[in-house]
């Protein structure tokens, strides 16, 4: 597509015009900036973005200032995705009464949530949007944890890791589910595209959300999001924390077209033990004792089955 | 326009809901987001069918929630347009943490209410506790009396919402079925005319406006929230001069007069009812009963429930000698909405009338004139003796037992 910027290199992606600018309060070392500033990259068209109460909201539109370049809303911490939806709807209305200006170009349209804001309580809004077919991209930065109020567990927290909500005690090991499969559920409503993204594998990021720009529809972007301050790891180290989850295949980077065709796109050349992306994080820590170190041994299993029903699928094309 | 025109007579035979589709229909509204729930279904049942028919072009949204469906109309009128729903009671319990965003975000919505119990227990019938829970949402609340009445205001209510000075969003409630469900006739402005009279949407900080981003629902911390609240306040209390203009406007299209607070027969009234929805034509009938044994009866409602007639209010109950004040909902613990609402507006006068509070029709049980006429006689022996002479808080019309509070 014509409005899409052209990828050469890193540099001449990121060195282009911003529409998410700086002086916002993220934490140092947030993916979340970087995720966004990617997205938003990736399209010359112009953009209505909304945000669900969440960091990425309260970090970037503190008045009387603002990140955003673009139109920008901000309703509730469940309804982002609705909110997208109710401006999309008002662009088809004025299109079809025709009252848009000579050469009004359509518009992207975006809704961002945290995994708080996606998997749970905004779930029925998203389902919803999705249900209706709406042509809107929804994002989940997934960094799974309720990150701007303080570190509370969400249904994307992972099992094992230490939230104030599921703290790992004498007792506990922390959080007792898995995280829910939020891709596979999205694929389920039928969406057009929905996929699983990193804001390390940059290159494979852009063509994904460029698919999704181009693509008519719902589309579920699931955007692993390395938190600093609640993974609690060194703040220069997010890309490598990104890279340490989709190396291990913790987070694997794969779409779903139509709800059926399944792509991975990226392979790692070595697969680093689930161990080593654990041993990253402090969240985990108090697995690596004797009385928890089972739970290490079966998220490998969990993972290295999960990989082996993707490439299954895969090959499959159903 | 890609639509088609209506035929409709000059005088229609609709129901509340009917004739409340029929003002968005004419008021061209661009996109209708909402979620069925009795007894206003039939309000967006009537338009879903013009939509289907091709008497409306813009987009109707049936979404999963009436939460969602105040979301998209959120999001909808900060892209810039025009914008309705509909709904009633535990869907308006639903849709109230979006209200305040769009009060807070100064966006014109219409939301056609019809007003209904809340559970427990469930019930669908008509009485006011969904009208009071959102009357402090920083909505513009007006109270349409009959169909007409809700065709009227429906219409009014665009015009008032998206006033410049305004830019605030309206409620326009009605009484569950004994309005919505009640075929009258209506006397109807022809498209032309209504469309006229609600006039083109102004944009303003339009998402969909891409010369200048905007950046809508933004956070705050106490070093803004408050300025930001005040002028929210003060937006609502100007939009009383601009109600004044548009119910002027009306009246010079319509030849119906409108006032924000509405009276009947209290030139020279010495005991007052003072009662919104359906009941105020009941208690107007059973004031000229009233009247006709010699007891000099009137009526007041409140037709704009904010900002509220403080001070007409006031002037109106001055040479009034007992009021009672009839409140459709349960009152929760304390002397009921509108009985506050009204001692609010009378205690800086320097009239100190008697006023009982009635606590009457929850669930929609009926209230009748022979009733409202017995009010009427109690009110009177109130004037006469210059005190109360019953409890301060009665239910009346409930089975077993008196029910009287704060007897002193």
């Amino acid at each position: 597509m014509s409005n899409q910027k052209e990828i050469k290199n890193l540099k001449s992606f990121s060195t282009a015009a911003e529409r998410f600018e700086g002086a916002h309060v993220l934490c140092p070392g947030c993916a979340h900036s970087i995720i966004v500033r990617e997205i938003l990259n990736a399209t010359n068209d112009n953009l209505v973005v909304s945000a669900a109460t969440g960091c990425l909201e309260v970090c970037t539109a503190i008045y009387p200032h603002t990140s955003w370049d673009c139109s920008w809303i901000h309703i509730g911490f469940e309804n982002s995705s609705t909110a997208v939806a109710g401006a999309e709807s008002m662009y088809n209305a004025l299109r079809n009464k025709g009252r848009l200006p000579e050469g009004y170009k359509a518009p992207k349209f975006v809704a961002f949530g945290g995994d708080g804001a996606t998997y749970d309580i905004g779930f029925q809004w998203l389902s919803g949007c999705f249900e209706r077919g709406h042509n809107m991209m929804y994002v989940c930065l997934d960094n799974e944890v309720y990150a701007n109020t303080g570190g509370q567990r969400s249904s994307s927290t992972p099992i094992g890791a230490s939230a104030t909500t599921s703290p790992a005690g004498s007792t506990s090991y922390g959080e007792k589910k898995n995280k829910k499969d939020m891709l596979s559920i999205m694929a389920a409503h039928g969406a057009p595209y929905v996929a699983q993204v990193a804001p390390n594998k940059w290159k494979d990021m852009v063509k994904k959300i460029q698919t999704g720009f181009e693509t008519e529809g719902p589309v579920f972007i699931n955007a692993m999001s390395a938190c600093t301050t609640e993974w609690k790891f060194p703040i220069h180290k997010t890309v490598e924390a990104s890279d340490l989850a989709v190396d291990s295949l913790v987070f694997p980077l794969y779409e779903i077209i139509n709800g059926k065709e399944l792509n991975i796109t990226y392979r790692p050349k070595n697969v680093v033990p689930v161990r080593d992306y654990l041993a990253f994080q402090p969240r985990f820590k108090h697995l690596f004792t004797p009385q928890y170190e089972y739970i290490i041994d079966e998220w490998q299993k969990r993972v290295d089955a999960q990989w082996d029903y993707l490439q299954r699928r895969e090959e499959a094309r159903v | 326009m890609n639509k088609k025109i209506m035929d409709i007579d000059s005088v229609e035979v609709w129901d509340g809901n009917m004739a409340a589709a029929q003002a968005l229909r004419q008021a061209d509204v661009d996109v209708v987001a909402a979620y069925p729930i009795t007894p206003s279904t039939p309000t967006v049942e009537n338009y879903a069918g013009f939509h289907a028919n091709g008497y409306v072009d813009g987009e109707f949204v049936m979404v999963e929630s009436e939460h969602a469906a105040m979301s998209a109309c959120v999001g909808a009128a900060a892209a810039g347009g025009r914008v309705a729903t509909a709904t009633s009671s535990q869907g308006f319990a639903l849709m109230i943490e979006v209200l305040y965003q769009a009060s807070g975000m100064r966006l014109p919505i219409t939301l056609v209410q019809v007003n209904r119990a809340l559970a427990a227990p469930l019930n669908v019938n008509g009485d006011h506790s969904d009208m009071y829970l959102g009357r402090d949402s920083g909505w513009i609340n007006t109270c349409a009396f009959s169909p007409q009445e809700a065709y009227d205001l429906t219409l009014c209510s665009f015009k008032i919402g998206e006033h410049l000075d305004v830019r605030l969003p309206v409620i326009v409630n009605q009484d569950g079925f004994m309005t919505s469900h009640t075929a009258q006739n209506v006397i109807t402005l022809d498209d032309e005319t209504a469309d006229k009279f609600v006039g083109p949407y102004k944009q303003v900080n339009a998402m969909l406006d891409f010369s200048k981003p905007v950046t809508h629902g933004v956070q705050t911390e106490e070093n803004w929230h408050f300025e930001h609240k005040a002028k929210q306040h003060a937006a609502l209390m100007a939009s009383t001069k601009v109600i004044d203009e548009v119910f002027a406007e009306f009246e010079k299209v319509s030849g119906r007069k409108y006032n924000r607070l509405e009276t009947y027969k209290m030139e020279d009234a010495e005991v007052a009812i003072v009662a919104l929805g359906t009941t105020y034509e009941s208690a107007q009938l059973a004031a000229d009963k009233m009247r006709a044994q010699g007891i000099k009866a009137g009526v007041v409602a409140p037709r704009v429930l904010r900002p509220f007639p403080l001070e007409e209010l006031a002037a109106t109950l001055q040479n009034v000698k007992a009021i009672a004040c009839m409140d459709r909902s349960a009152p929760g613990g304390t002397v009921g909405a509108l009985y506050n609402e009204v001692c609010g507006a009378l205690f800086n006068t320097p009239a100190r009338p008697v006023v009982s509070n009635i606590i009457y029709g929850l669930g929609g049980r009926d209230m009748t004139i022979a009733t409202l006429c017995e009010i009427y006689a109690e009110l009177d022996k109130d004037a006469k003796s210059g005190k109360r002479n019953g409890a301060l808080q009665r239910f009346v019309g409930v089975r077993g037992p008196e029910l009287s509070f704060y007897n002193k």
